[in-house]
């Protein structure tokens, strides 16, 4: 919201500087987001009398001229300009000066001869016509007054003025205006405020309610409609106030009835609109919803084809404007404009907002609308207009008019305790300052012990309860008077994380001592991953962003290996050549296409390996290593795996407690090519819903066995197909209670060994917790293994 | 010289010859072993006369016990000297880098986020993650903002059909918890949240954490005890806060609250334009609809509620510029994070 700091003063006398007032407003919630400056960088501009103009001698283009700036003496200036004559006040810039965008100008030397400055032109002023007249013209700016030489271009033209641009809460709708920004002023300041004028003189012989019908059909979108005929109306141009107001806040003026309307939604906040009487068919007005297939073609020229969403205000056959947001060509002011109903309305702020948005039409009005215009402000509104036509004379006032209001206009009551307000502050504050405060901010208040009753101005719509209250007191008491305070009236809670939280930390300080960097990616990733990715190929259950910024965040994801993947490549693209790198993240699944109910989410462990010492082992060690930690005593298999993304021979399903909760291995070469990898990736996923159900944090000691282990290694060759899987299953089986441990510890395939043959050696540790076992019974236990693998694996010993 | 002497001479002259350890046994035993030389000179002291017998003894016992040293400096010396070309060969360049054992790192996010969750842990918060995709009634209306409140304008909010949605804030997770638990209320809910922006300072997904607490008597103090202590944790133990008043539908009184900037403590700089103080969260009192709506009675129970952007206190916290370089995920950028 722009707010220029003397329009303000027309409300409020104020007695501080703007930086000061600025800092009042922050206090109160209204913060300056910025302060510009009418004059822009304008510096050291003076106007000067033109006493002579010569040709220059050495350019036909560039005049010379002398001039008389007053107190900084005569100058030499050359120039290009053709407008000027001799005896012209123009404005100069001096030897050092700033022009308005910040441009600087110093003496200097044209073709030969020394030039003391520059003449200005409105544009490098920063004004046009409806600041000056003549400001607009390609060339020097030519006063029309007998001003003072030497005197500085700010002061005369009046541009030593700020213009706040400040930041409204979207609570905050009746400040999104000159006039309520000026209420909070007077409020912060303790200072009256001074309403503007809306008396005016109406012409008993005109009445708008015998001359036109108005009617509102759909007062849940029209809340307020009022309607006043004007006629006789001259169009002119405006006088030079009023347009300067308007170029303040970047605002052409057009004539005298559009820059009214304009005007008052800058002052009053209330957006007007102006038909011409004479196209209103049956001089009727209908506020109504649009029929199905109805058309308009607004005041841009614009045609829109409307439903019954759409708000129009219409005649006897046909909509002449789009409610809130647009008039129409067919009714709009012309130079031969002679009667006018004006209309001062308060639309729903979400059927304003719906229906720009479908038709992709703003303005200024729809803007304002959209924020929400409030009951008081329709009736501003017009009184304001009104004054302005008849303070201008610009057309005759009819006597009466139409107000069509939904419900009877009386004022909120919130009645509540002083107690109850302060303790949602938490401090003390005097039942005095409380009342003070509150009529400030015009409340009426009523104080009867510790109940209050609180009156709200019909502007204030966002007021609903004490906590309302609450805060209109403590912005303007102060929020510096707030205590720091520790939750002293709460009850004691535990607080903290739980098991499960607790767990999923200790999860990632694992990978972390692992080498893993941890990573986050987005959520959505593009449609084109499930072409490669999906499971199931059926891309209908894929959770697709109606509205996604780009189609590469598109689709939620059901893996988290495709982001995985381009985090390697970008990394590898950066001469980041190793890595390992993880990610705990949700995927989302549909229970069904279109969504009903809202999807399931997983929460997914994905992990990647890649440099040059990573390979299918390392990767596979990363799991186990997770499973000892944390599912410790869980039976955790690895089966070769059919996932598509993957090496078909070199990837494993991790398949724990009857399920398969995951994969590990490398990623499919072509895969790896699609996403630019061309060394191999390793990756996990695993599903760490399903993976958390097998938690085992429980620790149950126990004794180390007093009696010596008896070792003993066993190479066996197999065909080249057994996985080792199998023949460690063999030995467990055979082996006997007192086999403590087996591990592999050799693989060899070669020429020692027969062809399509491999040898397995492992170490089997025999141990009993009673006794020294002997010999003769382990030599026995590897007499049962070989028999077993003779039997079911075709193995020998080597 | 007599034999005694020219024995010592011989066994001092073949000592010099010897460089091991096992030829100095084997020298040993040729002198002192069965069937060595001073071994058979004892045993010829029986030839001896027994009036030089004696002396015989003693000379022979002396010269044992000086053969004996011998060897024994001997072996000594070898075993230094083997000692020391073992050192020599073993030797390494103490200043060569050592076998790393690499450790990886957290997210920065998620190291920032486990700071403000050590901060109101110990204050006696739970952890509660709600879920990411949620019902317009969770991410809107139940925070007090209806269909047609143009707070919905606040967020650009991504869209799967007109009730289901990503989550714009992490406060549907005050709701859920509202809704399953009956006060005194301590919680944080953590999370992704989803907005449609995109630039140096906007990702369209981020992260907050939610905070909520709804007990008796609970006030604006309060919130202000609990958003003084949180920063002290996160920021310097010197860091300040100030409550500036705004507008949230679902709190009311709602401030954005600033911190005293940590880059110049106040003075004015460019991370803080100048003004000393730095934009971090909004927070407020619980607007007493949200209460209603979710089952707590107002009158009873009064709320307090924040939202921390974890992706702003990590940037202004390390002093990052751009928003986008927390989720490229460089090496070399998340290595930086390994001292939490």
């Amino acid at each position: 919201m722009k707010v220029p700091f003397s329009w303000l003063k027309d409300y409020v006398d104020i007695d501080c500087t703007p930086k000061e007032l600025e800092s009042k407003l922050f206090s109160c919630g209204f913060e300056v987001e910025e302060t510009i400056e009418l004059g822009g960088k304008t510096d050291k501009i003076v106007t000067c009398k033109i006493l002579k103009i010569e040709k220059h001698p050495n350019a036909d283009k560039l005049s010379v001229t002398q001039v008389d700036a007053g107190k900084f003496g005569k100058l030499q200036i050359i120039t290009s300009a053709k407008n000027i004559s001799e005896g012209d006040i123009v404005p100069v810039a001096l030897d050092g000066a700033t022009l308005y965008n910040g441009e600087r100008i110093f003496n200097g030397e044209l073709r030969g001869l020394p030039s003391q400055g520059m003449f200005c032109s409105g544009e490098e002023l920063g004004i046009t016509d409806d600041w000056y007249e003549g400001a607009s013209i390609h060339g020097i700016l030519i006063f029309k007054e007998e001003y003072p030489l030497g005197e500085n271009v700010r002061k005369i033209l009046d541009l030593d003025d700020v213009m706040y641009d400040i930041n409204v809460t979207a609570n905050r709708p009746d400040c999104q205006s000159i006039f309520g920004i000026a209420r909070e002023v007077a409020a912060v300041l303790g200072k009256p405020l001074k309403t503007p004028d809306f008396s005016y003189k109406t012409d008993s012989g005109i009445s708008t309610l015998e001359t036109v019908k108005v009617s509102d059909e759909a007062p849940e979108l029209c809340p307020r409609y009022k309607a006043r005929l004007v006629k006789d109306v001259k169009l002119a141009e405006s006088p030079l106030w009023l347009k300067r107001r308007l170029f303040k806040m970047g605002i052409r003026s057009i004539n005298n009835i559009v820059d009214i309307t304009n005007y008052v939604l800058l002052e009053i906040g209330q957006p007007m609109h102006a038909f011409d009487l004479n196209d209103i068919s049956g001089k009727q007005i209908i506020v109504r919803r649009a029929n199905v297939g109805e058309k308009i073609v607004t005041l841009d020229e614009k045609e829109f084809k409307l439903t019954p969403d759409n708000l129009v205000i219409c005649d006897k056959d046909k909509p002449v404007a789009l409610a809130g947001i647009m008039g129409g060509l067919n009714s709009e002011i012309k130079d031969n404009t002679v009667n006018v109903l004006f209309e001062s309305a308060k639309f729903a702020r979400d059927n304003v907002r719906k229906t720009s948005r479908a038709l992709g039409q703003r303005s200024d009005s729809s803007a304002r609308y959209e924020k929400g215009v409030d009951y008081a402000s329709v009736e501003n509104g017009m009184n304001r207009a009104l004054y302005l036509i008849s303070s201008l004379g610009c057309g005759k006032i009819a006597a009466d008019e139409y107000d069509i209001v939904d419900k009877p206009l009386s004022e909120k009551v919130i009645k509540t305790t002083v107690s109850k307000v302060t303790g949602v502050l938490g401090i003390e504050i005097s039942q005095t300052e409380i009342k003070n405060i509150l009529e400030r901010l015009y409340f009426g208040v009523k104080l009867n012990g510790d109940e209050l009753e609180v009156t709200v101005p019909l502007y204030r719509e966002d007021m609903e309860s004490y906590q309302d209250i609450a805060e209109e007191i403590i912005r303007e008491y102060g929020y510096d008077h707030i205590d720091s305070t520790l939750l002293k009236t709460a009850a004691i809670t535990g607080g903290g994380r739980t098991g499960a939280q607790k767990t999923t930390d200790n999860l990632k300080n694992l990978l972390v001592g692992y080498g893993f960097n941890e990573i986050i990616t987005y959520s959505f990733v593009p449609e084109k991953d499930y072409k490669t990715f999906s499971k199931n190929e059926n891309a209908d259950k894929l959770i697709k962003i109606i509205n996604p910024i780009s189609e590469d965040m598109s689709v939620m994801r059901t893996t988290l290996v495709p982001s995985m993947l381009r985090t390697a490549a970008y990394n590898v693209n950066r001469k980041n050549f190793s890595a390992r790198l993880f990610e705990l993240a949700k995927i989302y699944t549909a229970k069904s296409v279109p969504l009903t109910e809202l999807p399931v989410e997983e929460t997914v462990l994905c992990c990647a390996l890649f440099g040059e010492n990573e390979d299918f082992f390392t990767a596979k060690g990363v799991v186990e290593g997770i499973f000892d930690i944390f599912c410790y005593g869980r039976d955790v298999s690895f089966v070769k795996s059919d996932v598509k993304f993957m090496h078909p021979t070199r990837s494993a399903d991790i398949i724990c407690g009857g399920e398969k909760i995951g994969v590990v291995g490398q990623i499919h070469p072509s895969v790896a090519e699609e996403f630019n990898l061309d060394k191999p990736v390793y990756v996990i996923e695993l599903n760490y819903d399903k993976m958390s159900q097998l938690f085992n944090d429980k620790i149950v000691f126990r004794p180390i066995s007093k009696f010596p282990p008896v070792e003993r290694d066993l190479a066996v060759s197999v065909g080249e197909d057994v996985s080792c899987a199998e023949v460690m299953g063999a030995i467990k089986k055979a082996a006997g209670d007192n086999l403590e441990s087996v591990y592999l510890f050799d693989v060899y395939q070669g020429d020692q060994i027969e062809k399509g043959k491999k040898s397995l050696a492992f170490n089997l540790i025999y141990q009993s917790r009673e006794r020294t076992l002997n010999v003769e019974e382990v030599d026995e236990s590897i007499k049962n293994i070989l028999k077993l693998l003779k039997e079911q694996l075709n193995a020998e010993l080597r | 010289m007599d034999k005694f002497e020219q024995l010592i001479e011989r066994v001092k002259e073949e000592l010099g010859g010897i460089s091991t350890v096992r030829l100095l046994g084997d020298l040993k035993a040729k002198f002192m072993g069965k069937n060595g030389e001073i071994t058979a000179l004892l045993h010829s002291m029986k030839d001896v006369p027994a009036a030089m017998k004696a002396d015989f003894g003693k000379r022979i016992n002396t010269l044992k016990v000086e053969v004996e040293k011998l060897f024994g400096e001997k072996e000594n010396k070898l075993k230094d000297d083997e000692l020391n070309a073992r050192f020599k060969n073993e030797a390494v360049d103490v200043t060569l880098p050592g076998k790393q054992n690499a450790c990886g790192s957290l997210h920065p996010l998620n190291i920032v986020k486990n700071q403000i969750i050590d901060a109101f842990t110990g204050l006696g918060f739970e952890v509660f993650e709600g879920p990411e995709i949620d019902t317009d009634y969770y991410c809107f209306q139940a925070l007090n903002i209806p269909k047609d409140h143009p707070a919905r304008d606040m967020q650009d909010t991504f869209y799967f059909n007109e009730n289901i949605l990503l989550r714009p804030h992490t406060s549907p997770g005050q709701v859920r918890t509202m809704e399953s638990k009956k006060p005194p209320i301590k919680i944080l809910s953590p999370g992704r949240v989803y907005r449609a922006d995109d630039d140096a300072s906007h990702s369209p997904m981020f992260h907050q954490i939610e905070g909520l607490v709804v007990d008796k008597g609970v006030s604006l103090c309060d919130l202000k005890g609990l958003l003084d202590d949180f920063v002290k944790t996160v920021f310097d133990g010197d860091t300040k806060t100030r409550f500036r008043p705004s507008y949230f539908p679902f709190t009311e009184p709602s401030v954005e609250v600033d911190v005293t900037c940590c880059k110049c403590h106040g003075k004015g700089c460019s991370l803080c334009k100048g003004t000393g103080w730095i934009e971090i969260l909004g927070a407020g009192v619980v607007n007493k609809n949200v209460l209603e709506m979710s089952g707590i009675d107002s009158d009873v129970y009064s709320g307090l509620a924040f939202g921390v952007g974890i992706e702003r206190i990590t940037m202004i916290k390390y002093g990052i510029s751009d928003i986008r370089t927390l989720f490229e995920n460089n090496v070399k950028f998340l290595n930086q994070f390994k001292r939490r």
